[in-house]
């Protein structure tokens, strides 16, 4: 098992507001996060994908396919957006870094095709970032 | 919720403390030969790096797994606040009878933090340099993760 992992940037805006708290609830729990005319950020995307390199070729998956897959599906759609209003995958969710990385994770699985997706990391600074993986994949898979 | 898929939230933290590999255990000439220039009397000091891993379900109302604030503020209570510009033999009692390795560091900061109450805490990984990382996951296999 081999695990490829290709990176790739995009910036975004978005705001944290949940219609059904108040206006205070809103603050104390998004905090500056909460202003109402919102903030970017440039998020960094790691998608690693295992497999076994195919004889033939020596690859697990081209890594110009998966380059193709992240633009049509990733930067297309998030590059230079407004997360709140743009994407239509996040309509009715806190687009936190946990939800967008859910969003890019069920948006990749299914294009995915050589090779499984084994995790999505995404970073909305340096400091901060969410990883998702496949519940119930086998842990012992190292790097 | 889609359950097929896990999240992890990861967050990074610094602080900055000295160290001195030092065992009691072993000899002069060990200590030096098995720490080399770590062992230097006077220590020497690092620019720590601690990566934070925790898992839950995000709370549909918040999108989030734990409130950044209450983590922030959990981790600088239990363990900038005591590292952050100290020496870890020194200052730090865990360290007094133990060998402050990164190793040991990232163990005693894992046991520092796996009392969060909001959500689990998967794994600690540090860095004490860009060159060297050391992570733990406790008992917890699943955490032991690329």
């Amino acid at each position: 098992m081999v695990l490829l992992t290709r990176k790739t940037e995009f910036s975004a805006s978005h705001v944290y507001h949940n219609p059904n708290l108040s206006a205070e609830e809103n603050r104390r729990i998004f905090g500056k996060c909460n202003n109402p005319h919102g903030h970017g950020h440039n998020y960094t995307l790691e998608v690693t994908v295992a497999g076994e390199p195919d004889p033939t070729t020596g690859m697990v998956l081209d890594l110009k396919e998966l380059k193709d897959i992240l633009e049509r599906e990733v930067m297309q759609r998030m590059d230079h957006r407004h997360l709140n209003y743009e994407v239509a995958e996040l309509a009715g969710q806190i687009p936190t870094c946990e939800n967008v990385a859910r969003v890019i994770w069920q948006l990749l699985d299914p294009k995915i095709t050589q090779g499984k997706l084994h995790r999505v990391r995404l970073y909305e600074s340096p400091e901060l970032f969410a990883d998702c993986y496949r519940n119930g994949a086998n842990p012992a898979v190292k790097r | 919720m889609n359950n097929a898929v896990k999240i992890e939230l990861g967050r990074r933290y610094r602080f900055s403390a000295s160290h001195r590999l030092h065992s009691p255990h072993l000899s002069e000439e060990e200590n030096c030969r098995v720490y080399g220039k770590c062992n230097n009397p006077y220590g020497h000091g690092h620019n720590y790096v601690v990566e934070v891993s925790l898992s839950g379900d995000v709370d549909p109302a918040t999108g989030m797994i734990a409130n950044l604030a209450d983590l922030d503020a959990f981790v600088q209570r239990e363990v900038l606040e005591e590292f952050d510009h100290k020496s870890l033999n020194e200052d730090v009692p865990a360290f007094r009878e133990k060998v402050p390795t990164t190793e040991n560091l990232c163990m005693e900061i894992f046991q520092r933090l796996k009392n969060f109450p909001t959500a689990k805490l998967e794994r600690v990984r540090v860095e004490e340099t860009g060159k060297n990382s050391f992570e733990y996951a406790g008992d917890n296999q699943e955490g032991n993760r690329p």
